[in-house]
């Protein structure tokens, strides 16, 4: 299987610098709603990805977005939108990863003339654990930004169907 | 500012907790906070309930946040009440939509909770 870089590697110009958008749109997401800041991870991190986020984007972009995290990561995310300690986040974790998930999506496509009228969001769909698999029907190429908030992982691919 | 009711419509539970805490913070006194997680749900809100202030999503299944402002001119308790759209779509088309169906305000996701203060004052009559 190739690596985003390969598929990529064959369009270079059809989303030439969608990845720094897609990071802005990241870092605008918490910035505004978690008052955090995403940094760069210096070194890879062993923190399990084990919460993924995905938004699916039909018309003029079709495609996934996902966002993937740690279990605690997403507590603390959580915790920080709502506004309580971590210690006291439930089942509400998934609803508020999926939530970020949608505005990462949302804000993204509106930064890119064209998408934000010609492209539509589904709901978020949130998946727990990290035995899986995801199988996409062609070689379509992948944005993604890994950034690193507080000390955890946090990777953000957006898989472009056409 | 008289304490008021309003009607958060949002498929997320935890927007919705965020836009009740972002109108404490405003200094807004909610008499009492309803909730739905769609437009449908809403208008069954509605059919019980008096608001004086609407705040909804666009994106939501079974009924979106367009056609539910589409159908409060006719519904009673909603009368008066201003309806601001608060959403992820943040193109003008979306933007024309929303305040051709009868809202008066839109805020795009991600928001602060200033901007929830500055759209949401004025609507209630206060200077933000």
């Amino acid at each position: 299987m190739r690596t985003p870089n390969e598929v990529l590697g064959e369009k270079p110009s059809v989303h030439e610098g969608w990845s720094s958008v897609l990071e802005v749109a990241v870092r605008e997401v918490f910035e505004l709603m978690l008052g955090c800041r995403l940094t760069v991870p210096e070194a890879p991190s062993e923190e399990p990805l084990d919460i993924t986020a995905m938004v699916g984007l039909a018309g003029q972009l079709c495609g996934v977005m996902s966002i993937q995290c740690s279990a605690k990561s997403s507590a603390i995310m959580a915790s920080k939108m709502l506004g309580v300690d971590p210690d006291q986040i439930g089942p509400e974790v998934c609803d508020a990863f999926g939530e970020i998930c949608n505005m990462v999506a949302g804000n993204f496509k509106n930064k890119i003339a064209g998408l934000g009228e010609g492209c539509m969001l589904s709901v978020p769909t949130v998946i727990t654990g990290n035995d899986y698999s995801l199988h996409s029907v062609t070689d379509s190429p992948v944005l993604e930004v890994r950034l690193q908030f507080e000390s955890g992982p946090l990777v953000i691919s957006l898989q472009i169907h056409n | 500012m008289n304490s008021i009711r309003v009607l958060i419509v949002d498929d997320s539970s935890v927007m919705r907790k965020i836009l009740e805490r972002s109108l404490r913070q405003a200094g807004v006194e909610l008499t009492s906070a309803f909730q739905a997680g769609n437009g449908a749900e809403a208008l069954a809100v509605l059919a019980e309930n008096q608001v004086d202030l609407i705040l909804c999503d666009i994106n939501m299944p079974v009924m979106d946040g367009l056609e539910f402002v589409k159908q409060l001119p006719g519904v009673e308790n909603a009368k008066g009440a201003p309806v601001v759209m608060i959403t992820t779509e943040g193109s003008e088309s979306h933007v024309v939509q929303a305040l051709s169906a009868g809202a008066k305000g839109y805020i795009r996701k991600p928001f602060t909770p200033e901007q929830v203060k500055d759209h949401v004052l004025p609507l209630l009559g206060v200077k933000a």
